[in-house]
């Protein structure tokens, strides 16, 4: 099971680094929902996977009768989805947002802080002609 | 529970509610924020003297015990960075007074600055590494809202980058920590520092270590890493700059410093090596990337690239005497970097703009600014009556000390670019006529605004001068800070108490 996943988090963080490398925003924005996803996975097998029971501890005993799964992990990862998604959803915003101002989601084309030398700063951020 | 811990971080919290009920635009929340961060400053400085008198103080949240619960710690490092969080946070509280336009204001300025100032001390304080994640997740969406409010062009393209790459370091980040856990089976940093060593793959827990030194590397912008930040931090409000210059980058190499001397210490001859060769390459390139540019805010904020080097290089060296030279110029980097940032403001507001070229004229009719600007700048480049000499001597001899004349003629190189660089700030800036011809004079501020700009500049700058002329004191400081580092003995005994 620790091999399928170790295998697992990897074709995630292959597949985002793909994404996270093209010119397009969006596009890095979906690397990193991937990669964010392969990190909770890792969390989730370092903290070893077991078939054991859930982490209860009976009426009248002071610690669990059996081995339990560990519970540290899974609130980890439930901590970060939270964090996660709520970071996402602002940068999602904010990738519209700058869509809607600069005219382009073409990372090459976002020059506005740091315009080149040579930059008209008239036409820099002009809607792109055809949408590719 | 001790309140010492606790205060740091409910103070500002609260004042964000406060800020955040009041009706949107009023001026109650500019003068709630500056009271807020003036109650925040108190707690500091009670939270240092009593970590001063008593040694490591810890709190367990909701009595857990240790390694099993949260834990607040504070050692004399934490709360050094701490109180410097509170004075640079009420400096720039009461610059954004005439900094901060109305519809900023109106968007919840203040509430934001707030919890940014309560991300940033809840990281400098907490002794979990997984909390740690938290405080920087509270400190970065803080930061990310900062940082695009009110929504110019420059600000979303700036923001868009420096968002980007902050949420790959926190993946990162996030990814260490589960093999860390996966490792050890403990989030507690202490506990860690004992559970580290009995691990027996030592080869696994230094790719752990590297997940942790590119993620830290990456919020403090260190060489390969520092992308994001000369693309975003000149394009916010000058308050934001500052406050982001003074204390963000420095939150990283805070993590940095605590990660790589509590935990991570079982293969300094690999993972120190590294961060000593980021350290010389953070030094050049960001001085070089200084000296090509021409904006007032953007030679800056290459310089706060610089200067990470600096501190790096006092935790790679990872000797007593340089690791007092890296507390030292956290803290002095601290004050002289938020003060550049809100000089330029000024600058800005009396000549109409951050291009260099554009700007000038500024010594002769704003002689005050002018001599505002010089203490901050000589004390970055190193000159002697200034903080900023004592804080490259301490580097410098450190490395001496120890044969690595590489580092150490590095950063006196580097000292010596950056003395251009600030030349050349002051030769465009104020020595040279206005190219317009107009003279930029302070008149043009009313009153209460030049109260508002010069006051924390002028507070800062004495800081400064007092550092830099009497030095002791913080050198003592510095040393005790460095002495717990080294020795983590007292630190984790504190937190697990005599268990083990």
């Amino acid at each position: 099971m620790e091999t399928a996943l170790a295998i697992l988090v990897g074709l995630l963080v292959a597949a985002s680094v793909y994404l996270m490398l093209g010119r397009n925003v969006l596009r890095f924005l979906f690397g990193l929902v991937l990669l964010s996803n392969a990190a909770n996975l890792t969390i989730f097998a370092a903290g070893r996977l077991t078939r054991a029971a859930p982490p209860l501890i009976p009426e009248g005993l002071a610690a669990p009768a059996d081995l339990v799964a560990n519970a540290l992990p899974q609130a980890l990862i439930l901590t970060a989805i939270v964090i996660g998604f709520g970071l996402l959803a602002f940068t999602l915003v904010l990738v519209y947002r700058a869509y809607l101002a600069l005219g382009t989601l073409n990372s090459d084309r976002m020059r506005y802080a740091e315009p080149h030398l040579d930059d008209d700063p008239k036409t820099m951020s002009q809607p792109e002609q055809q949408a590719s | 529970m001790s309140w010492y811990l606790t205060l740091p971080i409910v103070i500002p919290l609260a004042t964000a509610i406060l800020v955040a009920l009041q009706r949107s635009g009023a001026a109650a929340g500019r003068w709630l924020s500056v009271g807020g961060s003036f109650l925040l400053l108190a707690a500091a400085v009670a939270l240092v003297a009593q970590v001063w008198r008593h040694g490591v103080i810890v709190a367990q949240m909701g009595s857990w015990a240790a390694p099993f619960g949260i834990t607040l710690v504070a050692d004399l490092l934490s709360a050094a960075m701490v109180a410097i969080t509170a004075i640079i946070g009420l400096a720039v509280a009461i610059y954004a007074l005439a900094d901060i336009d109305a519809r900023r204001e109106a968007l919840g300025y203040h509430t934001l600055y707030q919890v940014l100032l309560a991300g940033v001390c809840g990281a400098f304080l907490t002794g979990d590494i997984f909390n740690l994640y938290v405080w920087f997740e509270v400190m970065l969406i803080a930061s990310f809202g900062l940082m695009v409010l009110g929504g110019d062009k420059a600000q979303l393209d700036g923001g868009i980058k420096y968002i980007a790459l902050n949420l790959v370091s926190t993946v990162l980040f996030l990814s260490g920590i589960g093999l860390l856990y996966g490792l050890t089976g403990t989030l507690n940093m202490a506990d860690l520092h004992l559970a580290v060593r009995e691990v027996e793959q030592t080869g696994l827990v230094t790719v752990v270590a590297v997940f942790f030194m590119v993620a830290f590397g990456i919020k403090a912008a260190v060489f390969p890493l520092f992308f994001w930040l000369p693309a975003s931090y000149h394009t916010p409000p000058v308050a934001v700059s500052a406050i982001f210059a003074g204390l963000l980058t420095k939150v990283g190499v805070y993590a940095l410093i605590r990660v790589f001397s509590l935990i991570f210490t079982q293969d300094i001859g690999y993972t120190h090596a590294l961060l000593l060769a980021v350290a010389g390459l953070t030094m050049v390139t960001g001085v070089l990337g200084a000296a090509a540019q021409d904006g007032f805010r953007k030679v800056l904020s290459f310089h706060i690239v610089s200067q990470i080097g600096y501190m790096i290089m006092g935790l790679a060296l990872f000797t007593p005497l340089a690791l007092v030279g890296a507390v030292f110029y956290l803290v002095h980097h601290i004050i002289v970097k938020a003060n550049l940032f809100l000089v330029s403001g000024v600058a800005n507001r009396l000549t109409g703009s951050f291009e260099l070229a554009r700007i000038g004229g500024l010594y002769k009719s704003a002689p005050l600014l002018a001599v505002l600007f010089l203490v901050p700048a000589l004390s970055l480049a190193g000159i002697p009556p200034l903080s900023g000499f004592w804080a490259k001597f301490l580097l410098v001899k450190a490395s001496l000390d120890i044969g690595a004349y590489m580092i150490a003629a590095t950063a006196l190189v580097v000292g010596l670019l950056t003395v251009y660089s600030m030349t050349k700030v002051w030769a465009e800036a104020f020595w040279k006529p206005h190219p317009a011809g107009t003279a930029p004079v302070m008149v043009l501020l009313d009153q209460r605004e030049r109260l508002a700009l010069l006051l924390p500049i002028a507070a800062l700058a004495a800081l400064t001068v007092a550092i830099g002329l009497f030095p002791e004191p913080f050198v003592a400081f510095a040393e005790r800070a460095a002495g717990q580092l080294l020795d983590p003995t007292a630190y984790v005994r504190a937190v697990l108490g005599d268990v083990r």
